[in-house]
């Protein structure tokens, strides 16, 4: 039985805009994986308490707030409180180039600015799971 | 025999701790080769929590019926563990699990977990292994689990394979297709709601489900409890929990709460045996079976006297 990806797709933070989020949830499914959506207005805590119920392979956040670097770096440490903290973590969003280095640094595996082609996003992901899923 | 990390994860489960459930559901989900040694580690604290399975047809209203009875079930002072399954797509294997979206008020409190499931190729309205991630919830410790089937509509009947009290939600949109459900899900029902009882219609479907229980020719399955419910206010939501609560109470009393649960039991164990023979015949992913492919296809003889001479040659002959 294939091992399905299983992705959580969240929105921390109080931005109403969804769009984006479920259109990449939507083309995550199309391409196979199992992609649970949280809904708006998740608080970094819930966002870790859902990925350890769910147990997913990686946490995409979806921020249009201006807010990423408070909430961003506050879910990676909800995630590794939890003892999550090699849950592949990216973010989606409008996120200045200064911004997105730093949470690179932080442990953010990617960050995804307008534009992102959406069969791109689904590409890396496969890569990067079938990857961390090679090691022991 | 079990190895370190599946040692742990037994540990995890016993200690309650919530992660390493998550994980235990995966391994059942992906079917992980040493599911099998965690699962029966952890099989003998099952049967402790009350099952209520909810199912009805899409946009019942079930998902947000789960979120109200959780908020009544937490008020009582019970922990609570919901699995939720939705469809896989047979076009791409891909999956959009929604339900949690009204249950996020759940999200932070560490008496209620909740799991979302694909099917994965099962028809039944669950998925394959929702009876053994139930198990494990209950081996956690959880009070009560609630079980919630994708949108359903006449032949989706697995829900009964996963609890011990089968919930029929119903809402006024659906008035007209109780005709078309007689024969089908109303008969698992051991309580009917009817929710968005506030809008139009709710009344009318109401009486249809009266008439519909009045027509029973058996009068043992006449008196099925029709419950009105609002799930977005919450009206109605304490009454139809204190109903599950009667309701089971008179099934354990009648001893067909026993009955149903060795039913569950007699049904998993045949399903597994199904799964392990399958495998022994036919090998699993490169391991070759007992029969091979060309055994398969070689020979003159029509299809049923073939195959039944390559059974006769792996199993012993039933003696007659």
């Amino acid at each position: 039985m294939a091992d399905r990806i299983r992705v959580l797709v969240a929105k921390p933070g109080l931005d109403g805009h969804d769009r984006g989020a479920k259109v990449v949830a939507a083309v995550l499914r199309d391409r196979g994986m199992e992609v649970v959506y949280t809904g708006l207005h998740q608080t970094p805590e819930q966002i870790a308490e859902i990925a350890v119920q769910e147990d997913v392979d990686v946490v995409g956040l979806s921020i249009h707030s201006g807010a990423h670097m408070e909430l961003f770096p506050a879910v990676k440490r909800e995630l590794e409180a939890r003892g999550l903290g090699d849950v592949l973590l990216v973010g989606g969003g409008i996120i200045p180039a200064e911004d997105q280095r730093e949470l690179e640094e932080l442990g953010f595996a990617r960050l995804f600015g307008p534009g992102s082609r959406t069969d791109e996003i689904a590409d890396w992901i496969e890569a990067q799971v079938a990857e961390r899923r090679r090691k022991p | 025999m079990t190895d370190a990390e599946t040692q742990s994860l037994i540990e995890g489960v016993v200690a309650r701790d919530r992660r390493s459930l998550g994980r235990a559901i995966s391994w059942a989900e992906r079917e992980e080769p040493r599911f099998p040694a965690l699962y029966d580690a952890l099989w003998a604290r099952t049967g402790r929590a009350p099952r209520l399975g909810f199912t009805g047809p899409p946009g019942a209203g079930k998902s947000t019926l789960l979120s109200a009875l959780l908020r009544a079930v937490r008020a009582r002072g019970e922990s609570v563990a919901v699995v939720a399954v939705d469809p896989t797509s047979p076009f791409t294997g891909g999956a959009l699990l929604g339900d949690r979206v009204r249950m996020g008020e759940h999200a932070l409190d560490h008496e209620v977990f909740i799991r979302s499931m694909a099917t994965r190729g099962a028809l039944g309205g669950l998925a394959r292994r929702t009876h053994e991630a139930c198990d494990l919830a209950d081996a956690f410790g959880f009070d009560r689990i609630l079980v919630e089937t994708v949108g359903v509509g006449q032949s989706e009947h697995d829900v009964l394979q996963a609890s011990d009290l089968v919930v029929v939600v119903l809402h006024p949109g659906a008035g007209d297709s109780v005709q078309a459900l007689k024969a089908g899900l109303t008969e698992l029902a051991d309580l009917f709601v009817v929710n968005k009882a506030d809008q139009d219609g709710a009344d009318r479907l109401v009486r249809d489900l009266e008439e519909m229980l009045e027509l029973r020719l058996d009068d043992g399955r006449k008196d099925v409890p029709i419950l009105r419910t609002v799930a977005t206010t919450g009206d109605g939501v304490e009454a139809l929990l204190d109903a599950c609560e009667a309701r089971l109470a008179a099934l354990a009393a009648s001893g067909e709460l026993g009955r149903r649960r060795r039913a569950r039991g007699r049904f998993q164990v045949g399903r597994i045996v199904e799964e392990l023979v399958h495998e022994r015949l036919f090998g699993d992913d490169g391991a070759g079976g007992l029969l091979s492919g060309a055994e398969l296809e070689e020979g003159t003889d029509a299809p049923y006297a073939r195959a039944r001479a390559l059974v006769d040659r792996v199993l012993p002959q039933r003696s007659a």
